[in-house]
Parts: C-alpha cells; structure tokens; sequence
C-alpha cells in the first residue's frame, strides 16, 4: 500500500474538529485531495471486477455476505445523497455532497463486484435485480434526507462509524476487503471532516439551525445501535480475522462523535434505539421506494446493455 | 454550457466624456483590442464591454446551474452503476462550472448573490435549451453528445476571449465538457448497438434533441445585432451561422458511426460556400422558449428557487457561526494584547 494510506490508518483521531484542519495526529493531510492521491494507485471497481472474472480474487460465501452488507450500505446512501446534487443549500454542497455521493458508490461498486464473485453475479445484478428483503444494508442507510440538517445527521453518523470500520478493515486477512477499505478509509476521513464542519456551524449557527440539528440528530439517533450489533457471521469473519466485529467499533465512535458533539454543545440524543434488522433483510417502509426508482430502468429492459 | 446571445449593447462614450486617467485607460484597452491580448479585472475597460461580459459570463454560468437540472433528473434511475456514477460526475462538473463563472463574473463587480437573486426572480437568462426535458435514459446521450458538442463549437473560442478570467475559466471548463461529449456519444453508442427498443430510445432523443442544439447558436447572423460588437471586442470570433455550420459538419459525420440518423433531410455541404447547409429552424419556437413559454421554464425556475429558499437558513447559519468565530478571534487578540 502506498504510505498515505498507512499514515491514514495508524491514527484514530480526528484533527483540530474546531478549524477542521488534520494535526500532526490527525488521520489526513488538510492539503490533500483524495483524488489527487489516488490516481494510480486507486484501486478501481473494474479492478475488482476483471480479478473476479479471472478467478484471481474469489471471496468465501460468508465473506461475500459480509462484503454484500456493506456494500448495500454505501448503495442505499449513494442514492440517496444523489437527490442533493442540482438542490443543495449553496453550489458549494452541491459539488461537496455529489463527491460523497460519488465516493460512497465507488466503494459500494467495489464491495458488490466482490460479493458477486461468489454467485457468478455482477455489481449491476446485485444492485438492480434484488428485492428489498434481500438487501442487507442496515436501515440509518434508508433514512429519508429530511432537511440539511437531518443529511447532516446522518452523513455524521455514517462518517464515523465508516471510519472506524475501514480503518480496521485495512488490517483483514482478504486481500480485497483490505485493498477496498485502504483506498475507502481516506475517503470517508474527508467525509467526516465534512459533516462535523456542519454540526459545529449548525449547532453553533442560529437559533433556528441549532433547533434543526437537534431534531436531526434525534431523528437519526435511534439508528445508530444497529451499526454495532454483531451476528454470528461477523463474529466468525471476525475471529478469522477477515472482517470487523461491529461491536469493536462502539467506543471509538462514541468517543470521536462525542467530542464533536461536545465541541457544538450538543448532548448525545436520548431516544430509544430502533431493533433494526437490515442485516437480515429487515428494512423500513423506505427502502422500496428507493429501489423501486433506482431499479425501475434496468428492470424494463432486462438483460440489456448500457 | 452554452455562450449566450448577447443583449442591447449601449452606446459608447465620446472621448471627450472621458477624463485624462480613462484616456489612458481606454488607450490601454484600444492596443490590448488591436494586439488581441488580454483585460484583467484592473484595467480599464469601457462600460459597455464590462456589461456585456458581465451578462454574457453570468449568462453562462445560470445556464451551468440550470443545467444541472434535465441530467439530475437521472441519476436516480441510471440504468447501470457504473453509468449513475458518470452521471453524478458530470452534474458535479457543471456545479463546477457555474462556480468558476460566477467567479469570474464577480471580477466585473457583482456578487454571486446579486446574480443568483437576478437568476431566481426570473430577471437573468439562460441557456433555452435546458427548458426541453429530459424525458428517457437516451436523452443523457444526446444531451451529452449534441447540447454539449453545440457548447464546445461555441466554447473553444471563447478561451482566446480578450477578458482573462473569462477565457482561462473556458479553458478548464472546454477539457471536461469534451468528457462530457464523449460520454453521451457512448451512451447513444450503446444504446444504438442494444434492442430494438434501446435503438429506438436512442434515435427518439436526437430527434428530439437536433434542432434545439442547433438554435443554441443564437439566431441567424442577419438577425444578430450584438455580435459585431462582440467581434470587435474579441470576445466573439465567429459568427453564429459560422459555428453551427461547423457543428452540423461535425454532427454529420458522427451520427453516421452511431448508426442513428439527423432528422434533417436538407443537410449538405455547399461546394461553393464550403459550408455545411442545414433545414429550416423553428426561430418562432426559439423566441417562445426565450420568453419563458417554453415546455419547462416555469419548473426549472422554481426548482431553483425552492433549493435557494429551503438553503436560507443553511447560509444563515454558516455566515452567523463566522462571526461569532472572528469574535471570538478577536477577543482572544484583545486579551493578548492587553
């Protein structure tokens, strides 16, 4: 792996969250641009795709499982950040929440060509001809975007648990869940730059802001258990050390989100967690209408070509 | 994406209205007209000449951020992964685009705000061709492939235009837009190498799509007063006609490797003009589309409007937190200093 990414993941801080600037401890160079870094090194979904083809990489059942749920996660969030992009409240986040959007569906494309790997199935076969009870995202991934504030919401909440998440995964004993969660992981670093930039303007902002990042944050809240629910596949991917034990994450991610929240004066909502499910193909009302709209093109025309 | 026709151009000032400074100043500009170099943001410039930048670049960057709008319409529904990211891409560029132009407009002296509030109160115009709507997935092919290929005949000169920040924002904005034209070249490709119902989506969109690329232009030269001026001023190198033959040429030759035809059948080359010849346009549609009677200028304006509207309190927010921030800064500098 190319140093950046190995200074990226040896820390587990976040930088300066008031200037949004990285320090010396901080997981990211604040002159960096993840794409500048990653042209040529960048570990494309074609890659992927082609080492699948060629049975040079060929994931187990369970590790395909594990790579289809996270995966799903970054699809079902792709689509819905995509809605911003031409209705965002400045040019600015236009262009900012598209490249989330767009890095967010590079990772789903190279978790899902991997996945696919073990049915003979393609990322497109994955994303367009599955129903909703066989997607395993979990179900924070479907909230609807609700205003700026419940995106942001959200986008904090993922952004963090991503982190941890990847950042661990670069450690895996599959070759390519650790390939696909090095180039992933300095992605989503700049992700959670993004969205704790915003909960300090937010919270820090107006009377009204304030009032829509509290409500944000206690409409999202309930989802977040579910993030850190382990299951028996986790916990045997995990002792084999290709995955991550969901549950290992929780501290961190309290801790991190934590200090930003503290930083904004926010306390951490008390609502009650929702059981969640996703996992297993448990979704809410949500995600049919989001497939129903991503899907309903390909599906007129099956077998075709685009 | 597209240059825009320009507007009344005011008179301009006699010489002897102009104080020594501007003598100097208009001297200045006279030579940089006559030796085709380059205006800067601090030079002198008649106002006239900032005026018509100033429209014309604002202009382009409302039609960067209106445009943004029939692709959107799509992202959702791309029919591959792979073709939703491309999309997404491609809309992020135009963000970008209206972003750079609106930089380079504020040089002339107005705010982005100004332009935008102008943009959203129906005052400010845009390119009419992103009041079509983009009705089937081919349609992000023929957008790509004709509205952008009209946007770069007409943007390519424009990067020698005599105002710098306006000619090197073309530069950048001409290399994306020619992935832009050859990602829609690719998805009519596919589509016309596809089913017969694909084949038919494909060859449906360039219908639909021909004649307004072609009016995206401006009017024919006999009934384009302003583009003299222009000319002059080096903002302007060829003539309307000039580049949408040119086009048509192009086009021309293109449709024929995508298999799909023109809906056109007076297309020709003229051996004694050396000019591409096209069909009659529907100018009558063109001015109706231009005064706001066109199939989507009501929904794209006010889907403008309720993104700016619902984003107040986001930029109120953001502007509120900075000046508690430099408060606070200067507070902490008061405190060290005493």
């Amino acid at each position: 792996m190319i140093p950046e990414t190995t200074r990226t993941t040896e820390n587990s801080g976040h930088g300066d969250i008031s200037t949004g600037v990285a320090g010396p401890s901080g997981s990211g160079d604040s002159n960096a641009s993840a794409t500048r870094i990653t042209p040529g090194n960048a570990l494309r979904p074609e890659d992927i795709a082609l080492e699948v083809r060629t049975g040079l990489a060929k994931p187990s059942e369970e590790v395909a499982e594990y790579a289809l749920r996270l995966g799903d996660d970054a699809l079902i969030l792709a689509q819905r950040l995509g809605h911003w992009i031409s209705r965002a409240p400045e040019l600015e986040e236009d262009v900012a929440l598209g490249n989330i959007a767009l890095d967010q569906l590079g990772h789903a494309r190279s978790f899902l060509s991997y996945a696919g790997g073990a049915w003979g199935k393609s990322e497109d076969d994955l994303a367009y001809f599955r129903r909703e009870h066989e997607f395993r995202s979990v179900q924070l991934f479907e909230q609807p975007n609700g205003d700026f504030a419940v995106t942001i919401a959200r986008q904090f909440i993922v952004s963090y648990y991503q982190f941890e998440l990847y950042r661990r995964l670069t450690e895996s004993t599959d070759a390519t869940l650790a390939a696909i969660a090095a180039k992933a992981v300095k992605e989503v670093d700049y992700h959670r730059d993004h969205s704790a930039q915003w909960i300090l303007r937010l919270a820090g902002g107006t009377e009204e802001s304030r009032r829509r990042m509290i409500h944000g944050l206690r409409l999202m809240w309930p989802y977040v258990n579910e993030l850190f629910q382990d299951d028996e596949l986790t916990q045997r991917l995990a002792e084999a050390g290709a995955a991550v034990a969901p549950s290992s994450l929780r501290e961190d991610f309290d801790r991190l989100s934590g200090e930003v929240l503290k930083e904004a004066e926010l306390e951490v909502p008390d609502v009650p967690a929702a059981p969640g499910g996703g996992r297993h193909g448990k979704h809410s009302e949500h995600l049919g209408y989001i497939l129903a709209e991503m899907q309903v093109l390909a599906r007129e025309h099956p077998g075709a070509s685009w | 994406m597209a240059a825009q026709n320009l507007q009344s151009v005011p008179a301009e000032l006699s010489p002897e209205e102009l104080s020594a400074e501007e003598a100097a100043g208009k001297a200045n500009f006279d030579r940089v007209m006559a030796e085709d170099s380059r205006i800067e943001p601090k030079d002198w410039m008649p106002a006239p000449y900032r005026k018509t930048l100033l429209r014309q670049i604002s202009q382009h960057a409302h039609s960067e951020i209106i445009g943004m709008q029939p692709e959107a319409n799509w992202i959702s529904r791309a029919p591959s992964l792979k073709r939703k990211a491309i999309l997404m891409a491609k809309v992020q560029d135009e963000a970008g685009h209206g972003l750079y132009l609106y930089s380079a407009a504020e040089t002339l002296g107005q705010t982005r705000d100004k332009m935008m509030e102008d943009l959203i109160a129906g005052k400010a115009r845009y390119s009419s061709i992103f009041n079509y709507p983009a009705l089937t997935w081919a349609d992000m092919g023929a957008i790509g492939w004709l509205v952008d290929g009209a946007a770069i005949c007409n943007q390519v000169p424009l990067c020698r235009a005599s105002y710098g920040p306006y000619g090197r924002a073309m530069v950048r904005i001409c290399k994306e837009e020619s992935f832009h034209q050859r990602q829609g070249f690719e998805i009519l490709l596919e589509l016309s190498n596809g089913t017969p119902e694909q084949k038919q989506m494909a060859q449906d969109a360039v219908n639909r799509w021909y004649a307004p690329s072609l009016m995206m232009f401006g009017p024919p030269d006999d009934d384009s007063p302003n583009s003299k001026q222009s000319m002059a001023w080096n903002i302007k190198r060829f003539s309307n006609d000039e580049l949408r033959s040119r086009f048509v040429g192009m086009m021309v030759e293109q449709v024929r490797v995508l298999g799909l035809t023109l809906p056109d059948d007076q297309i020709r080359y003229n051996e004694d003009t050396k000019k591409w010849e096209h069909g009659p346009l529907d100018w009558h549609e063109f001015q109706e589309v231009l005064a706001g009677r066109g199939p989507c200028n009501s929904q794209r304006l006010e889907r403008r409007r309720q993104a700016h509207d619902d984003g107040a309190w986001v930029r109120e927010a953001a502007s509120a937190y900075a000046d508690k921030q430099r408060a606070k800064q200067s507070m902490k500098t008061k405190e060290y200093a005493a």
